[in-house]
């Protein structure tokens, strides 16, 4: 089982350990690779250049590059909920037992149906979709968009849920060096030498970019500055981590791989790191450009300085026989180097007139021919590379020659990675000599000081020769953006810009035709730059092809916006620990086990889980609301109101400035006493209601609603800290520190008494809307006389530790009144049969207390209250605003809440007038009828009409008008 | 993600500590403004693309208000001071004609 | 397999009281009556069972263990007679946890925007942990975080996420 891969060489390989083999499966057969190997290289060792099919054209495509630019080959990735569409087989370490499925084939990579859009190509130019399928209309929805919807899509969405761990964490640094290679190494020494706090980030799982494998001497120079670095406690070296994204004020997004793929570590799989960096620079490098010329997407066509990263880096062959075409010196390290591995280096193709340079010249040394001024006329092969025909650059284009070889290894030049400078608004110069954006240094991205906060370095800042003393000297590189030069249609029609997404130079061509001027219209237009890979390969190339088209200058054109990430991030890593138990925090009552015990159906308010009702066996929720009603009104019940927010003002201006929050007067209110308020925004409308409690004579206690709490005590403070900075009050929201319990029904009294309290709850010192404090079974307690259930009711405050227990010792001596706990919904249909309002079914934001009957709780005497002036606008006192009245269902079916009342004629759309809205509506089993709740036009003035509610079954519903309160409209029962 | 400090407790707190108010020193118009001043104190907002003034509360801090001068679009922040400041004090302007020396204040400093 | 990031303790019968006032005025008093030095903004006094914690210019929480609140309470009731001021027992709205270990920190700084590594010795850090309020200071080998009552579940919850076995921010 030892035998050697067939293209791996017999010597060579920084990167791998051959004294490791590593087995995995790839389309269901068993290969092996090294440790140390990328998928890319394994699969390239085992003979494997064809690695996916591209995804509009199903042709056949290997690894182009060998990082993170790497446009072809994807792979499936994995089982299970582990499964991974999409994962980059250059920068994704080969472990054991990987499963790898290749993509976008059917039934297998080799014979693969949908092949035969490549011969359809043709017919399947840039904006093809958008101009056949727009006719007959109704086609679209029935016909094409399932068939195309089935066909699109690269790589297939995992089923089941991510069974790994992830997990974010902070980090601060007076500097982040993006990028591990030599600039940014040494930009790390001299900020630490400085004293400075440094964070390196490193992409790959090896420091030290390309110089280890471009430069005799390298890896010593790398491992100097890194030993070096090691040494200072004020430096951190972080490897396999990606800076995704650069954000405002210095906020630099990365993603570290901790266990990818290799779930038996027990560790979370990838950690995000949110960093903020006083200062960043990116030392990101550049990325080598494709040439373009016909067929240079044939598996075997590659990057030159990938060539050379396999054979180097990982002592795999990409080919036996390599013909080197390019447009620069750089390229030639590629020549040298295979042919110091023992392949066959068959020429170098320059597209230049001369190429004199040093490295041009020691190839020539090692007599390879060099032919410049020539081009590729195009490649030969299908799933392979089997030859070149070759032609002049300028001029006409006929073949001059044909070469045998299976890889051409391809230089276009370089382009800085920009991406980072370019996220937070870093600008770009067009550097025509050596045809590339660079960063401006004129205008970077800006800090918080308005100062410039990213500095670019190295091949990153468009200095392509940054090893420094390494360096060879070399001569221009001279753009080429068509190869030959004068091209005809059928060659550029098979030149391929955006390998991912199959867009070609005539796509490109065609678009700017076809008026696609503006480089985003046109990227969207053909897909330039849209796939996976974001078009690092592919931008530079497609929009000097749309500047020729266009007859401008290709600043003119400008680039397609840079935005992150810069390589793509699972969602999962981005939600980090926020899944399951930790997905939002869950606000749990000091009673929540006792629910939970005794058969809760949770309702979600805001964070908190309240109980909903209580089924018992063989209940439905609705059986169990009702039974739930019905014990309240003629025994008693237990409401956990713990919830409900609870905010203490106090100061000898807190009455003056409860009437300024409150539409009616809290000042006057004596203490011992509770009133009922309403609080409205400045615009008029309701916000927030609650019974307001005089504590003593400088400090109320205000009683919110569940969801309101926070966002009440952040408006008392936003108006004692911004508007009455003067008046002395202080706000504490005590909310959480009280549990707090509604006894209600006509029992109620006689079970507090039964489980013991020092308080007289008699009705003559402890009327409605009164309240006192004591003891209850021991506890320190406050208890109210209010009810929002229309019974006799106390709702009794007693310190959240204590919660438990006094509900426990409230139905353990309950149990002979049959006392029984019910949740909102029972609240909810008890409140409605007494007609009181609730925030959120009866205000909608809109809704001014005017609206709802509710001019008793308003002051006529107050000059001013939050609300008052808005409540005076021409439309807040427009007679004819929908107002509160109770429905009676004519047929005793309960109208669906929110169903329309209509009216006479039909609106400027043609749809049905409507003249009110159902706000509340349940069945009521008091009652034994439905009620509900509306907002009606006129209403109170039309007791006994009826309304039509039309269905969407297109049956119609209707309703008398009656009174909102339904049940002791008197109140006999909660003076009981 | 902004970076803004507190001036009530000097913290550097980032944009999740802090809650949003909008525009800063507005001038609340009670029942005895007229229409169109009431219009203009509740609905009319600057929307600038430069210098603004905001209102941002240390919510998960002290939860004090505060006000923050910066450029909307730029995002540099020229400093931030207490809530209970009628117009940005002198130090602030200063500071935003530091590196703005076109710019000048909208309102009059009488009060 | 190695040990968990800290050991998370959630600290029981803790008794507070939250403090509103003018503390230019009234910050003797408290002094006085809490028999604590009065905090400087952003940071916490403590003398053995007691702490007092800075939590706005005009707020202050202390600690102490519960047997001692209701006496602590006389106290500054009666210290501050006179003064506009607001006293309220806050010990039951509170989830209060200690992390003790050695990377205590890094377990924090999953949770919390915020720079551990600068928080002086009496620091006393008002933020958030993942999504919910929580006040941090230092404590003897460790952190002790304090939460609200009801997302207590919850912070325990990150808390101990945070502090999974090997998952130390160590470069590696």
């Amino acid at each position: 089982m030892s035998r050697t891969a067939p293209f791996r060489l017999a010597q060579g390989g920084r990167l791998i350990d051959r004294a490791f083999q590593v087995p995995f499966r790839f389309d269901g057969r068993h290969l092996r690779g090294l440790q140390g190997d990328t998928l890319a290289s394994a699969l390239l060792a085992n003979g494997q250049a064809m690695m996916g099919r591209s995804f509009k054209y199903h042709r056949p495509r290997g690894a182009v590059a060998s990082g993170a630019e790497e446009p072809n080959a994807l792979f499936g990735l994995g089982q299970g909920g582990r499964f991974e569409p999409n994962q980059r087989a250059t920068t994704t370490s080969l472990l054991p037992g990987m499963v790898l499925r290749s993509q976008n084939c059917w039934p297998s990579l080799d014979a693969d149906i949908g092949a035969i859009n490549n011969w359809l190509s043709p017919m399947l130019p840039a904006g093809f979709y958008y101009k056949t399928f727009i006719h007959p209309r109704p086609f679209w929805k029935h016909v094409f968009e399932p068939i195309i919807r089935r066909s699109a899509g690269l790589g297939k969405a995992p089923t089941d849920a991510d069974p790994d761990r992830y997990e974010q964490a902070y980090a601060f640094a007076d500097l982040v060096v993006v990028g591990g290679g030599v600039a940014g190494l040494e930009a790390a020494r001299d900020a630490a030498a400085d004293g400075k706090q440094v964070i390196v980030l490193e992409q790959n799982p090896v420091w030290g970019g390309r110089t280890p494998v471009d430069h005799d001497g390298g890896e010593a120079v790398v491992e100097a500055l890194l030993t070096d670095l090691r040494s200072r406690k004020n430096v951190t070296l972080r490897r396999n981590t990606m800076a995704t994204g650069l954000y405002d004020h210095g906020y630099l997004i990365a993603r570290e791989a901790l266990a990818d793929h290799d779930p038996n570590q027990g560790i979370p799989r990838q950690r995000l790191w949110r960093i903020r960096a006083g200062h960043v620079i990116t030392a990101t490098g550049a990325l080598e450009r494709p040439l373009s010329f016909a067929c240079n997407d044939v598996p075997g066509v590659m990057l030159a300085s990938a060539v050379r990263d396999f054979i180097v880096n990982y002592g795999v062959a990409p080919g036996k026989r390599i013909v080197v075409v390019t447009n620069n010196d750089d390229a030639y390290r590629t020549a040298l180097i295979a042919q110091k591995a023992g392949l066959e280096v068959v020429a170098v193709v320059d597209a230049r007139p001369t190429a004199d340079g040093e490295l041009p010249q020691a190839v020539r040394a090692l007599n390879i021919p060099v032919k410049t001024g020539s081009a590729i006329y195009k490649v030969k092969g299908g799933r392979n590379v089997d030859g070149v025909a070759l032609c002049k650059q300028a001029g006409d284009p006929h073949v001059t020659e044909t070469l045998d070889c299976d890889v051409v290894a391809m230089s276009g030049g370089w382009s800085p990675v920009v991406h980072l400078w370019s996220h937070c608004g870093g600008k770009l110069n067009w550097d025509e000599a050596e045809a590339m954006f660079r960063p401006n240094p004129e205008r970077p991205p800006l800090g918080a000081d308005g100062q410039g906060n990213v500095t670019a370095v190295g091949a990153a800042n468009g200095d392509l020769r940054a090893a420094g003393d390494l360096e060879s000297r070399e001569q221009p590189t001279m753009p080429v953006w068509v190869m030959p030069q004068n091209a005809s249609y059928k060659q550029r029609s098979k030149m391929w810009l955006d390998y991912q997404n199959d867009v070609k130079v005539s796509d490109v061509e065609l678009a700017a035709r076809e008026g696609y001027a503006s480089v985003e219209h046109t990227k969207r237009y053909t897909t330039l730059g849209m796939a996976t890979d974001q078009g690092k390969v592919s931008n530079i190339n497609g929009l000097a092809i749309l500047s020729k088209s266009l007859n401008q200058p290709i600043p003119a054109t400008g680039t397609t916006t840079f935005r992150p990430p810069y390589t793509p991030l699972t969602l999962a890593t981005i939600a980090a620990d926020a899944r399951g138990d930790a997905f939002q925090p869950l606000r749990k009552t000091p009673m929540h086990t006792w629910h939970e015990k005794n058969g809760v159906s949770w309702e979600p308010v805001g964070h908190w889980r309240r109980a909903y009702c209580y089924p018992q066996a063989g209940e439905d929720r609705h059986a169990a609301v009702n039974r739930e009603i019905l014990a309240v009104r003629r025994g008693v019940g237990t409401l956990d109101a713990s919830t409900l927010g609870k905010i203490v003002v106090k100061g000898p201006d807190a009455g003056k400035f409860l009437d300024m929050l409150y539409t009616n007067v809290m000042s006057s209110l004596p203490v011992g006493k509770c009133r009922y308020g309403l609080m409205c925004s400045e615009n008029g409308f309701l916000m927030d209601d609650g019974v307001v409690v005089r504590l003593t004579e400088d400090s109320w206690l205000c009683h919110t609603t569940t969801g309101g709490a926070e966002r009440i005590h952040g408006h008392m403070e936003d108006w004692l800290q911004c508007e009455w900075w003067d008046w002395k009050v202080y706000t504490a929201n005590l909310t959480e520190q009280y549990a707090q319990i509604a006894v209600a029904g006509p029992k109620a009294r006689d079970l507090i008494q039964k489980i013991g309290t020092d308080i007289d709850l008699s009705q003559e010192a402890l009327p409605f809307m009164a309240w006192a404090e004591g003891t209850i079974a021991g506890v320190t307690a406050r208890i109210f006389r209010i009810s929002f259930s229309g019974e006799l009711s106390y709702e009794i405050a007693v310190p959240a530790n204590r919660g438990l227990e006094i509900w426990e010792k409230l139905h353990e001596a309950g149990r002979e009144f049959g006392i029984t706990p019910y949740g909102t919904e029972a609240m909810h249909v008890m409140r409605a049969e007494k007609g009181y309002i609730m925030i959120g079914d009866e205000t909608d934001g809109t809704i001014i207390p005017q609206d709802l009957g509710l001019g008793w709780a308003i002051s006529k005497k107050k000059a001013d209250y939050l609300g008052k002036r808005a409540q005076s606008r021409s439309h807040m006192t427009d007679k004819s605003r929908w107002q509160l009245v109770g429905l009676e269902s004519l047929d005793g079916r309960v109208i669906p809440d929110g169903a329309l009342a209509i009216d006479q004629g039909t609106n400027a759309n043609g749809q049905k007038k409507t003249q009110g809205r159902v706000t509340s509506s349940y069945y009521s089993p008091t009652l034994d009828r439905p009620i509900a709740m509306a907002l009606v036009r006129h209403g109170p003035d039309r007791m006994g009409q009826e309304l039509e509610f039309p269905m969407p079954s297109g049956e119609v519903l209707k309703a008398r008008i009656t009174d909102p309160v339904f049940y002791d409209k008197e109140g006999s029962r909660l003076n009981g | 993600m902004l970076i803004l400090t507190c001036p009530y407790c000097g913290v550097k707190a980032e944009e999740t500590e802090l809650a949003p108010g909008g525009e800063a020193h507005l001038k609340r118009v009670g029942p005895e403004g007229d229409d169109q001043q009431f219009e203009g104190y509740l609905f009319a907002r600057k929307n600038p693309k430069g210098v603004h003034f905001e209102r941002w509360r240390h919510a998960y801090g002290c939860g004090k208000w505060f006000l923050a001068a910066r450029d909307t679009n730029t995002l540099q922040v020229f400093g931030t001071y207490k809530a209970q400041t009628p117009y940005p004090t002198d130090e602030i302007v200063a500071e935003i004609q530091k590196s703005r020396p076109d710019w000048k204040p909208d309102w009059s400093a009488a009060e | 397999m190695a040990d968990a990031l800290a050991t998370i303790t959630r600290v029981e019968g803790l008794g507070m009281i939250a403090l509103r006032a003018d503390l230019a005025r009234a910050g003797d008093a408290i002094a006085e009556a809490t028999g604590l030095a009065l905090p400087a903004a952003t940071s916490i006094t403590t003398d053995g069972s007691r702490s007092l914690g800075w939590m706005s210019p005009d707020e202050l929480l202390l600690i102490l263990p519960g047997a001692e609140l209701a006496e602590a309470q006389q106290a500054l009731n009666q210290a501050l007679t006179g003064e506009h001021a607001l006293i309220a027992d806050v010990s039951d709205a509170r989830a209060v946890f200690d992390l003790v270990g050695a990377h205590a920190a890094d377990a924090l700084a999953k949770l919390a925007p915020v720079d551990f590594a600068a928080l002086p010795a009496d620091g006393l850090r008002r933020t958030r942990a993942a999504q919910t309020a929580a006040a941090i200071w230092r404590i003897d080998g460790g952190y002790r975080v304090i939460g609200f009552r009801s997302t207590g579940d919850y912070l325990a919850t990150v808390l101990n996420n945070a502090a999974l076995a090997g998952t130390t921010l160590a470069a590696r």
